[in-house]
């Protein structure tokens, strides 16, 4: 008998409430056992960052002179040593910095970049290479691999990312925990999700939706009830991302099982008068990562979460016709975390005096040798099984 | 064999957008035949779609910097006129088997760029030729600027080759990913196309002194090849008809069918000449299509599902722009695949963020829903500064309420609303216990709030 015939003969489980026994199979952390579970948030600035004017070369005479509008002067940036400066706007990273819980890794991307948006969030999403599709991110395979259920990995948006699309399992999007809880308790909902078995799903179709929708269910659940238990008192700037790192800050002090948390802030495609947008997106950025910083350490979680942000590329190093810049390739990184093995600035800031045929800084660090350190050092699961491929490993944790 | 009316309204919605209540009256106790000649016979006639982008046929070269910025905001509204065209027409068009091979070959030919001419135009050759010869249509779409400018041939000159279409058209539009071909026959047949390139009035120019002469040795064949010869030696491969009909059936059938029937209808296709109403019509005459495991058993892409909806209650929508946010938000916008690979498809459309968005689906649509408004994804650069901007003023998400119009006199003459009857014509699969429980516990009495309910469950998801 397969499944369809099974659920048309099974009129006795109406009425049978199954979703108690499916919720068993979850965990909440007791508060005392906090301490030592590891979690990564990953921050995408969207729009491909301007990496030379957000860590500065201001001591360059190749990057005033391509940048004669836009350029850093030095009494702007925040010196972090006599090479390299942050941007202004970044008062609190430089605190982080000045503490050694800031690593700047230069010159990170991959062979045969693209400059399209699109194609290269695709690829630092799925870490795949520049000539290969792939369907799944490198977070859902993270799940796929090593995690039983959804909100293992929670994306603080209303839609979820490739990045945490998994072959079998993905991950959960969510900005209002409340407001997810709701949506699925609307009676009608909840009327489908208690008749229903899940032991009776298989992987046909039918059965994935099902899957789904009562993953969603024990999810919502989950995140709302383990969340409400603790909600910060530290103060975060009133912008959107302030708010959505300060929703990641009440999951991660409230003690989720979530090893990854992914968000954005957009806006960095900066091809006209650069200055104006970029510097205010930093400063947000900069800003609402001190709050979420000072969050985590008043909680003693700091020491256990790592920060990794990047963007899909960085910029041309010659400024164009209208104060802003062109898409580029190779970038900076940022990780920011209270328990880095390697603080300080990584390897070394990009060559100007070796571009590629465009005009753009030339890659030393593969993207995925960045994932596959975290995965390994940090969050000690196989990272090859994950990124398909073997990748050397870095080791600023 | 007659047919019963699930079996037609699997034709209808695997072979077009769904069928409506009174049509399907009429077609009551037609055979197999008889169904597959009246979607072929409804589609007979190509007719291009036409949008108006006289407006947009400027020399861009005269313009300041100013006036280049106003004409690419003209540009990005255009291409949501334009998607929201093609959309429209799905949904009203009587050529649904025509239009239905059309969106095949949009995400088989994925291309993603900026102007709204060129999409057009690739799209109209794909619509000429999408009941047709594949063979023409491969040849013209690689021809059409939209193609020539997404994957750089013209950028592929002699001495300088790009190797971006060449490698594209065997691994995704021809022969298929690792069949066949090495990376040396995707190196001679960039050097074949070099030359290709178009004016600016948007025809295919052979640049003879950017050709590439020499002798090329392309899938075991040695000659000076261009690019012409190239496409004409994939069609020779059979691999070529093989790939084209395992994705038709996949698409048409939606699940493992027995290789005898690969075999039968690939080789059918090769020897029709690439005849694409042979392979459709091959496909949908199998048993395998018409089995009961096949009804119901594949997740709709989100067109399928908006414009199923739209279709079966004529939603007349005051705000259209609404349609590119549903879109947007369930992964799937006309003319805005992912990339050159296209969209995903099955289990691929479904987490939890676009499951509750579908379930949620009908109450927008036929109940004046609210949906957030997000703008995230491929929003113009400045556009988003400013949704930023206006986001940290307000502090509020964007909420809009759908003005979204149903037809509800037109359904409600030609539909018998009995609660099963109602069911059993929305719902190609067998609903889930859980689903049938919640039905009948249900004290919902409107023809409007029973289809609601009905449109909510997780099996109209399928078709």
């Amino acid at each position: 008998m397969d499944r369809r015939d099974f659920i048309r003969n099974s009129a006795f489980a109406s009425g049978m409430l199954f979703v108690p026994s499916f919720l068993k199979g979850m965990e909440f952390i007791d508060v005392n056992q906090l301490s030592g579970f590891k979690n990564v948030v990953i921050i995408q600035l969207s729009g491909g960052n301007d990496g030379l004017n957000t860590i500065i070369p201001y001591k360059n005479d190749i990057y005033h002179k391509l940048r004669p509008t836009i350029a850093k002067k030095e009494n702007d940036i925040l010196k972090l040593n006599d090479e390299l400066g942050l941007n202004g706007n970044c008062q609190a990273l430089k605190e982080l910095y000045d503490n050694g819980e800031m690593t700047v890794i230069n010159n990170v991307g991959y062979p045969n970049p693209n400059r399209s948006h699109f194609r290269s969030t695709d690829i630092w999403q799925t870490a795949s290479g520049s000539n290969e599709y792939l369907k799944t991110g490198w977070v859902g395979r993270y799940l796929d691999a090593n995690c039983q259920n959804p909100y293992e990995a929670i994306e603080h948006d209303s839609s979820l990312s490739l990045a945490l699309k998994g072959k079998l399992k993905k991950g959960i999007a969510v900005t209002d925990p409340k407001q997810l809880f709701q949506s699925t308790r609307e009676k009608y909902f909840k009327s489908i999700v208690e008749h229903t078995s899940p032991e009776l799903l298989d992987e046909d179709n039918q059965g994935y939706l099902y899957k789904t929708m009562l993953e969603t269910y024990s999810s919502a659940d989950y995140i709302y009830e383990r969340s409400k238990i603790y909600e910060t008192s530290g103060t975060y700037p009133t912008t959107s991302f302030g708010k959505n790192l300060k929703g990641v800050a009440d999951m991660i002090v409230s003690g989720l099982k979530t090893r990854m948390y992914y968000t954005s802030l957009g806006g960095f495609d900066s091809h006209v008068n650069q200055e104006m947008s970029q510097d205010r997106l930093l400063k947000v950025y900069s800003e609402a990562i001190g709050s979420f910083v000072n969050d985590l350490k008043k909680n003693d979680r700091f020491k256990d979460t790592l920060i990794l942000t990047f963007s899909e590329f960085g910029r041309r190093v010659k400024e164009n016709g209208s104060k802003g810049t062109d898409h580029g390739s190779a970038n900076n990184i940022t990780v920011i975390g209270g328990d880095l093995r390697q603080a300080g600035i990584y390897n070394n800031g990009p060559n100007l005096l070796d571009l590629d045929k465009n005009g753009d800084i030339r890659y030393e660090v593969d993207f995925r040798s960045v994932y596959a350190t975290i995965l390994n050092n940090w969050l000690e699961v196989d990272d090859q099984q994950v990124l398909n491929h073997s990748f050397d490993r870095l080791n600023f944790v | 064999m007659q047919l019963t009316k699930k079996q037609i309204q699997h034709f209808y919605w695997r072979a077009g957008f769904g069928i409506g209540p009174k049509e399907l009256d009429s077609l009551k106790g037609s055979t197999k035949t008889e169904i597959i000649d009246r979607l072929f016979k409804k589609s007979e006639v190509f007719q291009p779609l036409v949008l108006d982008f006289e407006h947009l046929k400027i020399d861009k070269k005269e313009l300041s910097r100013e006036e280049k910025k106003v004409f690419r905001k003209l540009q990005n509204k255009s291409m949501f006129d334009l998607s929201l065209h093609w959309f429209n027409h799905m949904t009203n068009t009587e050529q649904v088997l025509r239009e239905k091979i059309v969106f095949f070959f949009h995400d088989h030919f994925a291309v993603r760029i900026k102007s709204p001419i060129a999409n057009l135009h690739l799209n109209n050759i794909i619509r000429k030729h999408a009941l047709g010869s594949f063979g023409e249509m491969l040849m013209e779409v690689s021809k059409s600027p939209a193609m020539i400018s997404f994957l750089n041939n013209k950028q592929n000159k002699k001495d300088r080759p790009n190797e971006n279409f060449a490698r594209e058209v065997m691994e995704l539009f021809s022969l298929g990913r690792d069949n066949v071909y090495t990376e040396t026959d995707i190196k001679e047949a960039a050097r074949a196309f070099t030359g290709w390139s178009y004016t600016q009035e948007g025809k295919f120019v052979f640049k003879q002194k950017q050709h590439d002469t020499g002798s090329k040795t392309f899938l075991g064949r040695t000659g000076n090849f261009t690019g012409d010869d190239i496409i004409r030696i994939l069609l020779e491969e059979k691999q070529t008809a093989r790939y084209l009909s395992e994705k038709m059936i996949d698409y048409l059938i939606g699940r493992k069918v027995s290789s005898t029937t690969t075999d039968m209808i690939s080789s059918f296709f090769y020897k029709h000449q690439y005849d694409i109403s042979v392979l459709v019509s091959g496909i949908l005459a199998t048993n395998e299509f018409i089995a009961d495991e096949s009804i119901g058993c594949k997740i709709k892409s989100p067109i399928e599902l908006l414009v199923g909806i739209s279709r079966l209650y004529n939603i007349e929508y005051k705000e259209p722009k609404v349609l590119i946010q549903i879109q947007r938000k369930l992964n799937q916008l006309l003319f805005f695949p992912p990339n050159v690979a296209g969209w995903t498809s099955g289990k691929g459309w479904i987490d939890s963020s676009t499951l509750m968005l579908r379930l949620q689906l009908s109450s927008m649509l036929l109940n004046f829903g609210v949906i957030e408004w997000d703008e995230k994804g491929d929003m113009p650069e400045q556009e988003l500064i400013k949704a930023e901007k206006r986001r940290d003023k307000t502090q509020a998400k964007i909420e809009k309420r759908i003005k979204a119009y149903p037809d509800w006199n037109h359904f409600e003459k030609n539909i018998v609303s009995e609660e099963n009857r109602l069911v059993e014509f929305l719902i190609q699969p067998d609903i889930s216990n859980g689903a049938r429980v919640t039905l009948e516990n249900s004290d919902s009495q409107t023809l409007k709030d029973r289809s609601i309910e009905i449109l909510s469950l997780p099996e109209y998801q399928l078709y």
